[in-house]
């Protein structure tokens, strides 16, 4: 294990990184990331008033009433890391995540390219300043364990923790990097405590023993401290003497997802665009293909000749493919057609041709996937599963014939109003209830309910006997009793019962409601409100 | 369970009998697929049909009731088949889902236009029960061709209607309702008493059963206890069916049971069965 020599590595640590990913730039408030009632990190700010970290969450209460604590919450923590992740790739490959907050790279090939470690750290660092990362700290030495301790131990940039920030020249060259050369990993590591061997029990256990340093614990025989503390105790004694063998992988960059087009002159119709965009969608579908992905969601970003972007996400229930990306492209410039004004068209365009060209062009189409899936999970079952595939396909062509909005899927949601208690979403999109169908939702009609609802509410005519205006007072009564619905005498009726819904910014619906059942033996349920009547639904 | 009417069974005429029984082992033959040999309908309305459920791959012509449609949809839904409305833009999804609908497996295409033919078409493909509200009238070759193709693909496909559909498997009308809960500006809408009549072409005799379309829970419900008397209309709707399908084969249904059915519909005999 001794004769291992440990490669060069570059840790990237961006200190309190639960916070940046929470909170975002620096500088922070008083803030504290807090899981079982432990303090795990905390902002400067914090600092300053002794939270540490590890601290109870009480004890840092008390040192600090203003203190905001933050649940942890590892997946945010990971899905923020991907940034600078990111960041760091555009200037060096081969990045790996240690954890979020810690990211590791060979040294070798940066060092070679901006001709040494440390010109290598400051561009890095520079770079990472431009990104927007201008807390990060840089630590090279042998191995990551090494190297991460050179990291955190490298000394912060004196404005780091201070409100007004240097330009990105100075942060750069405050020296936010630390290099251990090679070979004196374990003389670097010799003075500090055995605590930074993240492992408390070992670590307590030492120090009773009387070995406080790294450097201590590297000065015992190897053997003897695998006899007293087996396997772990050795790795941990390899890294005190600097001979951390951790491997870095790196991390495969992204491959290049998102394709475009652009049009030499600006398109205006939305077949010719659908045609032109056929080709971008293939090699959308195709890069995909060869990172064995398949996109679940992709935005559609349109541009237009006065350089006006229209985007819109598109889902999928299963996935995209390149007949698919074309239909969104269509459906997008049609919904797009649609909402466009007319006014600024030619006057000489009749109807028809209008509904084809009232957008003045677009220049530009670009599909950029936004989620992506492992395409081992959407291959056709050999047998049997492929009933949904089918399925998914036969109603998409249907889409394709009618437009996005063609066919929907209903869902229940909550309300009063009958058209309010039901919605429908596009094939395809995510169903979101807009308003809770479970909460109780007084002054809903119970059980039975019409067959047919009229979205939204149709206008009727219900009179008196005689053909006179109904009217409904404030204390709901009526002024006559129903006689006449539709046209058809009433046989019987019931209500009304006053319907208050204040949905909104309180201009929502304050109206009655009646049952009438005609002599046709039609059951109506019919709502009076702002001195109209509208049929909400018929039962039969 | 309702009161059935059965006026006349095969045996009783030798050729009426014969047709019948050459028209079984045709479907026989005709069936394509041996899994799922029968679309499931409501308990209550089961006595309806030969079979006890909806012949897979036909049509069946619905009068227009959204209520009959929901209940019919409801009942392979809950069993886990997917189904579909075209041409519905004003079904009730909530009283659909009181009859125990399964909203997530139900597509709706609410307004297909003219082109609710070829929407059916390719929906025929993949879902076992579509509702539809033809936007359009169908010439004949058009109708022969999606029937063929509702038969290869075994869809059953109900035709809410009021225009003969020259080569449907059968009817279903809903007639006579009677509303109940409601008075004179008192009570609230319990339920709706209604007759189904069933005509299909394995039972050419109209089946009626009397019942709760929708009932307080807002689901189907059978045995009402109230005895039907047969008003007025309800003999004359029981007749009037044979003679609403006009083409070839209705003809020579109509002459199968030549003075079996038409005329001697005997409701004389329906008091006998209460």
């Amino acid at each position: 294990m001794s004769d291992q020599v440990p490669s060069r590595v570059l840790v990237l640590w961006f200190p309190d990184w639960p916070l940046r990913a929470a909170l975002g730039p620096l500088p922070h408030p008083p803030v504290a990331v807090v899981h079982a009632n432990r303090v795990l990190a905390c902002s400067p700010a914090a600092r300053e008033h002794g939270v540490r970290i590890g601290q109870r969450r009480r004890e840092a209460q008390g040192l600090l009433p203003s203190l905001r604590l933050l649940p942890a919450d590892p997946a945010r923590d990971e899905r923020g890391f991907l940034p600078p992740l990111r960041a760091i790739e555009t200037e060096a490959p081969g990045v790996q995540m240690l954890r979020p907050g810690l990211a590791v790279l060979r040294a070798r090939g940066i060092a070679r390219y901006h001709g040494g470690e440390e010109a290598a750290a400051r561009a890095l660092l520079t770079h990472l300043t431009a990104a927007g990362y201008p807390e990060a700290r840089i630590g090279v030495a042998d191995g990551p364990f090494t190297a991460e301790l050179a990291a955190r131990g490298a000394p912060p940039a004196p404005s780091a923790e201070d409100t007004d920030r240097p330009d990105p020249e100075d942060t750069a060259d405050a020296s936010a990097y630390r290099i251990v050369p090679p070979g004196a990993a374990a003389a670097f590591l010799a003075p500090l405590p055995v605590q930074v061997l993240q492992d408390p029990e070992i670590a307590s256990l030492l120090i009773r023993l009387g070995v406080r340093t790294l450097g201590d614990l590297a000065a015992l025989p190897v053997l003897d401290v695998r006899d007293r503390f087996g396997i772990r105790g050795a790795r941990l004694h390899a890294l005190a003497r600097g001979a951390d063998s951790r491997p870095v992988t790196a991390r495969s960059p992204d491959p290049e997802l998102a394709a475009e087009i652009e049009f030499e002159s600006p398109l205006a119709q939305s077949d010719q665009i659908a045609f032109a965009v056929r080709r971008t969608a293939d090699e959308v579908t195709l890069s995909l293909a060869t990172a064995s992905l398949v996109c679940t969601e992709v935005r559609i970003d349109l541009t237009d000749d006065d350089g006006e972007v229209f985007s819109r996400a598109w889902l999928h229930p299963t996935c995209f493919e390149a007949a698919d990306l074309v239909d969104r492209v269509r459906w997008q410039l049609e919904s797009l057609a649609a909402t466009s004004p007319t006014a600024d068209m030619p006057s000489g365009i009749a109807s028809s041709s209008a509904r084809d060209r009232p957008f003045r062009g677009i220049v530009r189409v670009r599909l950029a996937p936004i989620a992506v899936d492992d395409a081992a999970h959407h291959q056709p079952g050999l047998f049997g599963s492929a009933g949904d595939e089918r399925l998914h396909h036969a109603v998409s062509r249907v889409q394709t014939l009618l437009g996005h909005e063609g066919v929907v899927m209903g869902a229940l949601t909550g309300g009063r109003l009958l058209a309010d208690r039901q919605q429908l979403t596009p094939w395809g999109e995510r169903v979101v209830p807009a308003r809770d169908p479970d909460l109780p939702w007084p002054g809903h009609l119970p059980a039975p309910l019409p067959a047919e609802v009229f979205v939204p509410p149709r206008a009727i005519t219900v009179r008196a006997a005689d053909g006179g205006e109904i009217r409904i007072d404030e204390r709901g009564r009526l002024s006559a009793p129903p006689g006449l619905v539709d046209g058809s005498p009433v046989t019987a009726w019931a209500g009304p019962w006053p319907v208050r819904d204040r949905r909104g910014d309180g201009d929502g619906v304050r109206g009655d409601r009646l049952q009438l059942v005609d002599v046709q033996q039609r059951a109506w349920l019919v709502l009076h409100a702002e001195h109209a009547w509208w049929a909400e639904g018929r039962y039969h | 369970m309702g009161i059935t009417l059965r006026t006349v069974d095969p045996g009783e005429s030798t050729r009426a009998g014969e047709i019948l029984r050459l028209r079984q082992e045709i479907t026989r033959m005709q069936r394509r697929r041996s899994d799922l040999p029968l679309i499931p309908v409501h308990p209550a309305l089961a006595p309806l049909f030969p079979d006890g459920g909806l012949q897979v791959g036909t049509t069946y012509a619905l009068s227009s009731s959204p209520g009959l449609v929901a209940a019919l949809l409801a009942a392979p839904s809950r069993n886990g088949s997917w189904t579909a409305a075209v041409g519905m833009p004003t079904l009730g999804l909530e009283a659909l889902a009181g009859h125990g609908a399964d909203l997530a497996r139900l597509i709706l295409v609410p307004e297909p236009g003219d082109r609710w033919l070829t929407v059916t078409s390719a929906l025929s493909e993949v879902v076992p029960l579509i509702a539809v509200r033809p936007g359009s009238r169908l010439r004949d070759a058009e109708a022969s061709r999606l029937s063929a193709r509702l038969r290869d693909r075994g869809c059953t496909l109900l035709l809410v209607s009021s225009a003969p559909w020259p080569q449907s498997e059968g009817s279903i009308r809903v007639h006579d309702p009677r509303w109940h809960g409601l008075g004179e500006g008192w009570g609230l809408l319990e339920g709706c008493d209604v007759t189904v009549t069933a005509q299909t072409r394995r039972s050419p005799v109209p089946r009626s059963v009397r019942v709760r379309l929708p009932g307080a829970l807002g689901t189907m419900e059978s045995g009402i206890r109230e005895a039907w008397t047969g008003e007025g209309g309800s003999a004359e709707s029981g007749t009037v069916r044979l003679a609403t399908t006009e083409t070839g084969r209705a003809q020579l249904l109509a002459a199968a049971e030549e003075g079996t059915a038409a005329e001697a519909m005997p409701f004389p005999r329906l008091k006998a069965v209460v």
